[in-house]
């Protein structure tokens, strides 16, 4: 018996929430008495693969086939369930990334397992199986029962501490025995975002909103967020008027996010803005409207003109 | 080509969420129901797709009971040609998915919304396209059609993809499939109650999962105000008390 997870890498190196993964892996591992194997598909040094074992992995499973850089959904959901069965996993946990909302459905299906997205947290209770998750885009939590033999989950991001344990993984390859028929998917464009500290990786995250005014206002932003490593997002409206690009927009009908710290600047607040930023640990409200709803869901707030807050901002950050 | 829209029936977006039964359930009394966001969108570029010619009909499909018709006369006041409601109640993703895969075969074109607002499953469009054995892609930003192939923008973690691939395709949509969800218009309202809206019976099969209750979000402490002038003081704050600086 044992847990098995999906392991996410970005040219071949794994983030933090590879190892957040692992370590939640580890913690419900531990109390289940079982292994935690971690299976990694891609062009991954051994050294990079052999970190996921500093966080708990028992076993380390690498599939290094070209011919899953094309990302195709069955292929991946085909490599992943022959993993499980081989390996005799009870648990399968995938990222609640892009791809790992794209695979687990699949995986479900294939392993007849029930599936549950987006946990927050380690299970309530191993037996019965539940777990939590946010519904109604953040408005309220729920325990939700798996009554299937397996269980799958995706697990948000920034939802539980990595820790690093005294533990050594073997790093094994893996055959999944995918055949071409499998792959359909040809990709003739990739466009990565380089050079920047991306939206749903950030630690802080700054955002601007309709009170931003104008595409062309957005410099103290940028600062900001250079100063701070910071991710930059915005709110719909900046997005519809391509003052931002579409990637940084947030909400319910954009990226959901949950950073330890948002900004969010001339931003109102509405409910569907809310549904993607309010799990963030602590966010800072800079409004001119006292009565603006933000202020509702913030932790710290100015009611004030952001012109002259945000260069105050950046002063503040210099002295710190 | 055929296409088929998948139509989740949700409470407004704006709507206040309260529990009854010990909180077991979703009270839903006052409740204003909607397409699905992300339905609605789909709906929209499958009506864009037949404007530019070679589709044949958009079906919207629904599970769920007679209290969700309205949403479906919706969908087709939008635009669809006819409706399916499959009679059940959506019990968990993997008993709508495999209702949803009785009538779905014989469409070239299948779309599901990323997540339904209400419980945000992320799961009803992957596991169909799974018990059909069809080609899926998610996080689709853009479709078009060319010969036999569909071209499809998506996003993937750190940045996005345009690829090619055939039919027949489950698309799983999200931000950027089309740009404003149509509304009805007053002759598309007329024409939809001459529409079919035929209904079927549920299959057997099995649910998965199972809500055993819900909670609120415990009530956030007050927002700590700072003056104007004093803006850096937050600075200062996020870096001593809050320590996330
Ligand atoms: C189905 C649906 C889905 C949606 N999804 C999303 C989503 O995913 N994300 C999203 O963001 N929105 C979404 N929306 C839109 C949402 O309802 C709001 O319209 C939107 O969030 C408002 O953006 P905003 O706060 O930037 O603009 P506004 O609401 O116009 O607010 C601008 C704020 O800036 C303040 N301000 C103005 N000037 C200044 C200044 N100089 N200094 C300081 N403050 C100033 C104003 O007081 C105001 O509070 C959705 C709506 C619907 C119906
Ligand atoms: N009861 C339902 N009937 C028809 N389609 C549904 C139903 N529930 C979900 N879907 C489709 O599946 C998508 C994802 O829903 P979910 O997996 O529940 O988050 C929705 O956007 C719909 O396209």
């Amino acid at each position: 018996m044992s847990i098995l997870i999906y392991t996410e890498n970005w040219d071949g190196k794994f983030k933090k929430l590879s190892y957040e993964l692992v370590s939640y892996a580890a913690a419900i591992a531990k109390e289940m008495g079982s292994k935690v194997i971690a299976l990694s598909i891609g062009d991954i040094s051994d050294e990079e693969l052999s970190k996921l074992g500093d966080y708990g992995a028992n076993k380390i499973l690498t599939v290094k086939d070209e011919r899953f850089t094309s990302l195709d959904n069955r292929a991946i959901a085909n490599a992943v369930s022959a993993a499980a069965k081989i390996e005799d996993a009870k648990i399968v946990i995938f990222a609640n990334s892009n791809l790992g909302k794209a695979i687990a459905p699949r995986v479900s299906v294939k392993l007849e397992a029930g599936l549950v997205t987006g946990v927050i947290a380690l299970p309530i209770s191993i037996d019965p199986f539940v777990v939590q998750k946010k519904v109604f885009t953040g408005k309220a939590i729920a325990n939700v029962q798996i009554d299937t033999e397996v269980k799958i989950i995706t697990f948000s991001q920034n939802s539980y501490e990595v820790v690093e344990v005294e533990n050594n993984a073997t790093i094994e390859a893996f055959d999944p025995s995918v055949v071409d028929g499998d792959f359909s998917t040809t990709v003739t464009e990739t466009n990565k975002v380089t050079g920047k500290v991306l939206l749903t990786d950030a630690e802080i995250v700054i955002s601007g909103g309709r009170g931003m005014k104008s595409g062309d206002n957005w410099g103290g932003l940028e600062q900001l967020a250079d100063m701070l490593s910071a991710g930059l997002a915005c709110s719909r409206p900046v997005s519809d008027e391509g003052w931002r690009p579409h990637g940084e927009h947030v909400g319910q009908t954009g990226k959901i996010i949950a950073p330890n710290l948002y900004f969010a600047f001339g931003i109102s607040g509405a409910i569907q803005h809310l549904g993607g930023v309010s799990s963030s640990k602590v966010i800072v409200a800079v409004n001119k409207d006292a009565e603006a709803p933000i202020f509702e869901s913030a932790d710290y707030g100015i009611i004030g003109d952001v012109n002259k807050v945000i260069p105050q901002f950046i002063e503040g950050i210099k002295e710190l | 080509m055929k296409i088929l829209v998948l139509i989740s029936n949700v409470p407004d977006t704006t709507t206040k969420i309260r529990f009854t039964g010990d909180n077991t359930s979703f009270d839903d009394a006052g409740v204003q129901w909607i397409i699905n966001p992300w339905d609605e969108l789909a709906l929209t570029r499958a009506m864009e797709l037949k404007e530019a010619g070679g589709i044949e009909k958009i079906t919207v499909a629904n599970v769920g009971e007679k209290a969700t018709e309205p949403t479906l006369r919706k969908a087709l006041a939008v635009g669809a040609d006819d409706a399916i409601r499959i009679d059940a109640p959506a019990k968990d993703a993997f008993y709508v998915a495999s209702q949803l895969a009785e009538i779905a075969v014989g469409y070239d074109l299948i779309l599901a919304g990323i997540e339904a607002s209400d419980y945000n499953g992320n799961a009803v469009g992957g596991m169909l396209a799974e018990i059909l054995d069809y080609n899926s892609v998610s996080a689709v930003s853009g479709i078009n059609i060319e010969g036999d192939k569909f071209i499809v923008n998506r996003e993937i973690d750190g940045g996005s993809q345009v690829l090619n691939i055939t039919g027949p395709l489950v698309a799983i949509v999200q931000k950027g499939i089309a740009k404003e969800p149509r509304i009805p218009a007053m002759r598309g309202i007329m024409m939809a109650r001459k529409k079919p809206l035929n209904v079927a019976n549920p299959i057997e099969a099995n649910e998965r999962t199972q809500f055993v209750n819900f909670e609120l979000p415990p009530p956030k402490a007050a927002c700590k105000m700072i003056d104007e002038e004093n803006a850096k003081e937050i600075i200062k704050l996020l870096h001593e008390e809050a320590k996330v600086l």
